[in-house]
C-alpha cells in the first residue's frame, strides 16, 4: 500500500501543482506510515519528483496520450492505483485533472474531496479541510470508502522540498475501457505567458477601466510583473475581455500569492472568487469600495495616474533587484 | 433529441454564509435559493436546442420539497417535465447515481449539467453520472453544437481552450460561455403560469453509495484592516519588505 500522486506535466516537465500535490502526498504517507508513488505521462524529468519525497515514478511512456484525454488518463491512473493497492489518491486542481476527477472516482467507487487547502484532519476516519461556498466557507469532509480521492487546491498547502531516493519506471498506458470517447480537435492556448491558474501574481481590471482600449497599462502592468491577467465578471459580460479571463464564483478561482484588482469595487461574488489569494492589493478612486473591507493594501486613487506610475515604478525596482 | 439538464438548488450568489447546529449544517436562514448559475447557462442551452432543433428538455433536481420552486423556475424558462429525486443531496457520488437512474429510464441523448454547484464545490457530479451510465463526458463546456449525433464542444483549459469531437450519448460539464450572460432568460408570466401545469414528478431514491460526508463547517478567518498606501512607492516597499510577495 502507498499513496498515489498523479503529477501533471506539459511537454515533458512538471508543472508547479505537480510539486504541490506531491508534497501534499508525502505529509499523508508520512502521517500513514507508508510510501509515495507517482504517475506521470511522457514526462522527462521524472526524477525531480524525488525532491518532494517521491520515490517511485510510474511514467506512462506512450506517444497516444502525449496530449490530456480525460478517459484515458483516467483509466491508465485507476490501473496504476490497483497495481500499487494505493488507498489515497492525490491530484490537483488544474482544469483538466478535475475532468479526470469524476471518472476516476467512479472507475474506483472511490470518494472524491476537491479543493483541499491543508494536510489531512485525520487519515482514520479520513477527514480534510477544503473549500465550499465559492470560498465563503470551508468544510471538513470525511471520506468514507476505501479509496479516497483527494484534489489539492494551487497555491495552497504549498511545495515542500523533502529529498527521498526515487526510482523511475516506464509503463504502457491503459485503453479507455468505458469509452469516453472525446477527440481534442484543435488546442488554442496563449504561450510564454503566466495563467490564472499557475501565476504567482494576477492583474486584475474592473469597470473602472472604462474601455477595452485602455486596457494597455493593464497589460503592460501584468508584463513587468510576470502575472496574468484577469478581469472582473461585468467587464467579461460586456465583452472588453475573453471570458477566460472572468475571475470570480462563476469564472476562475485564483489562488495567486498576490491579487492587485484595479477598479474593482468588489462584489460578494468576486470576492469570493479571488480570497484564495494570499496578498491583495485594491487600487480604486472610491475609497467606500466593498474590495478596501477584502484587501491587505490598497491605494486612493485614479487608476489611470496610479496605474502608470506603478509600472515605472516596478520597472526600476526590477531593474535594481533583478 | 432527448435532453436532460441537472439542477442543482443553491444559495444565491449575494448570500452571506453561515453556519448552524454548531458549525455542521448550512444556515439557511434569510437565504434565498436559485438556479445554480453554471446550470442555468446550461438549461438556457438546452432551450436553444429546443427551439431551434425541436429538442425536448426534462430537468431533474435532486433534493426535498423546498427545492420545487426553483424547479417551477426552471420549468417557467421552458423545460418541458421535471423529476424530483426525493432526498438530501449530501454528496455528490449519491446524487450521481440517483440522477444516473433517471437518465436510464429516460432515454436520454444529452446530459447537461453544470461544471460545479456554487455551495459544495464538488463538481463531481457530471462526471460519476457519465461514468455510470456509460456516455461520453466533456468538461468545463464553453460552446455546444450537435448535428445529428456528432457533437463539437470547445472546454475550457488552463490558459486557453480545446475544441473537441464527441458523439453523443453525452455529458456536459456546462459554465457560462455555453450561452451569454446577457442570453439568459427570466421567467415571463405566461412561462410562470404555463409551469404551474407541468408536470413535477417526484420519484424516490434508489440506494446509493455516500462516499463523504461534510461533518463540520468553519468560515474564513476575519480579514485585518487594510493598509493604505500614500504612493506607489510605498506601495512597493510594502508589497518587497512586508508582504514579500514581490
Amino acid at each position: 500500500m502507498s499513496v498515489l500522486v498523479y503529477t501533471e506535466s506539459e511537454k515533458g516537465k512538471f508543472k508547479k501543482n505537480a510539486f504541490e500535490a506531491a508534497s501534499y502526498a508525502s505529509a499523508v504517507a508520512k502521517m500513514m506510515d507508508t510510501t509515495v508513488t507517482a504517475i506521470a505521462f511522457n514526462s522527462t524529468d521524472n526524477e525531480s519528483l524525488g525532491e518532494y519525497g517521491v520515490s517511485k515514478v510510474m511514467n506512462v511512456a506512450d506517444d497516444s496520450l502525449t496530449t490530456f484525454n480525460a478517459g484515458a488518463y483516467a483509466a491508465s491512473i485507476a490501473e496504476a492505483v490497483k497495481s500499487t493497492d494505493a488507498k489515497v489518491v492525490i491530484l490537483s486542481s488544474s482544469t483538466d485533472t478535475k475532468y479526470l476527477a469524476p471518472l476516476l472516482s467512479a472507475k474506483l467507487s472511490a470518494g472524491y474531496a476537491p479543493n483541499v487547502v491543508q494536510a489531512p484532519d485525520s487519515t482514520s476516519p479520513f477527514t480534510v479541510k477544503r473549500t465550499a461556498f465559492s470560498n465563503k466557507g470551508f468544510a471538513h469532509t470525511q471520506i468514507d470508502t476505501d479509496i479516497k480521492i483527494v484534489g489539492v487546491s494551487n497555491n495552497a498547502f504549498g511545495a515542500h522540498e523533502n529529498k527521498v531516493d526515487v526510482s523511475v519506471e516506464d509503463i504502457s498506458g491503459t485503453a479507455d475501457s468505458a469509452t469516453n470517447d472525446t477527440k481534442s480537435v484543435e488546442i488554442d492556448k496563449v504561450v510564454g505567458k503566466a495563467t490564472i491558474a499557475d501565476a504567482d501574481i494576477v492583474v486584475s481590471a474592473g469597470r473602472g477601466m472604462k474601455g477595452p482600449e485602455n486596457w494597455g497599462m493593464i497589460e503592460e502592468l501584468a508584463d513587468v510583473l510576470g502575472a496574468a491577467t484577469a478581469c472582473s465578471k461585468p467587464v467579461s459580460d460586456l465583452g472588453w475581455r475573453p471570458h477566460g479571463e472572468h475571475v470570480g464564483q462563476t469564472g476562475k478561482p485564483v489562488a495567486s500569492n498576490l491579487y492587485i484588482a484595479i477598479g474593482i469595487s468588489g462584489a460578494i461574488q468576486h470576492l469570493a472568487g479571488v480570497s484564495a489569494s494570499k496578498t491583495k492589493v485594491v487600487i480604486n478612486n472610491d475609497p467606500e469600495a466593498p474590495f478596501f473591507k477584502a484587501a491587505d493594501y490598497g491605494i486612493v486613487g485614479d487608476a489611470f495616474e496610479v496605474v502608470p506610475q506603478l509600472i515605472e515604478k516596478l520597472k526600476d525596482f526590477k531593474a535594481q533587484n533583478g | 433529441m432527448k435532453i436532460l439538464v441537472c439542477i442543482s438548488n443553491v444559495p444565491d450568489t449575494t448570500s452571506k454564509i453561515n453556519f448552524t447546529d454548531g458549525d455542521t449544517k448550512f444556515d439557511t436562514n434569510g437565504v434565498q435559493f436559485v438556479i445554480n448559475p453554471n446550470d442555468e447557462f446550461g438549461l438556457t442551452r438546452a432551450m436553444w436546442f429546443k427551439e431551434k432543433q425541436g429538442a425536448t428538455v426534462h430537468i431533474a433536481t435532486v433534493g426535498g420539497p423546498s427545492v420545487e420552486p426553483t424547479m417551477r423556475k426552471a420549468l417557467a424558462i421552458g423545460a418541458d417535465e421535471a423529476f424530483r429525486i426525493n432526498a438530501e443531496p449530501t454528496d455528490g457520488f449519491y446524487v450521481a447515481q440517483q440522477l444516473a437512474e433517471v437518465v436510464k429510464n429516460g432515454g436520454y441523448d444529452l446530459v447537461i449539467g453544470g461544471r460545479e454547484s456554487i455551495d459544495y464545490n464538488g463538481g463531481m457530479v457530471p462526471g460519476i453520472l457519465a461514468s455510470l451510465t456509460n456516455m461520453n463526458f466533456i468538461n468545463s463546456c464553453i460552446n455546444l453544437e450537435i448535428d445529428g449525433n456528432n457533437v463539437t464542444a470547445v472546454r475550457e483549459i488552463d490558459g486557453g481552450k480545446e475544441k473537441l469531437s464527441s458523439a453523443l450519448p453525452l455529458v456536459v460539464g456546462g459554465q457560462k460561455g455555453l450561452v451569454e450572460e446577457s442570453d439568459l432568460r427570466i421567467p415571463n408570466m405566461r412561462g410562470i403560469m404555463m409551469a404551474r401545469k407541468k408536470s413535477l414528478s417526484v420519484v424516490e431514491p434508489v440506494d446509493g453509495l455516500k462516499a463523504t460526508e461534510d461533518k463540520k463547517f468553519d468560515k474564513p478567518a476575519p480579514k485585518g484592516q487594510v493598509k493604505l498606501a500614500d504612493s506607489v512607492d510605498q506601495l512597493v516597499d510594502l508589497l518587497h519588505n512586508e508582504a514579500k510577495v514581490i
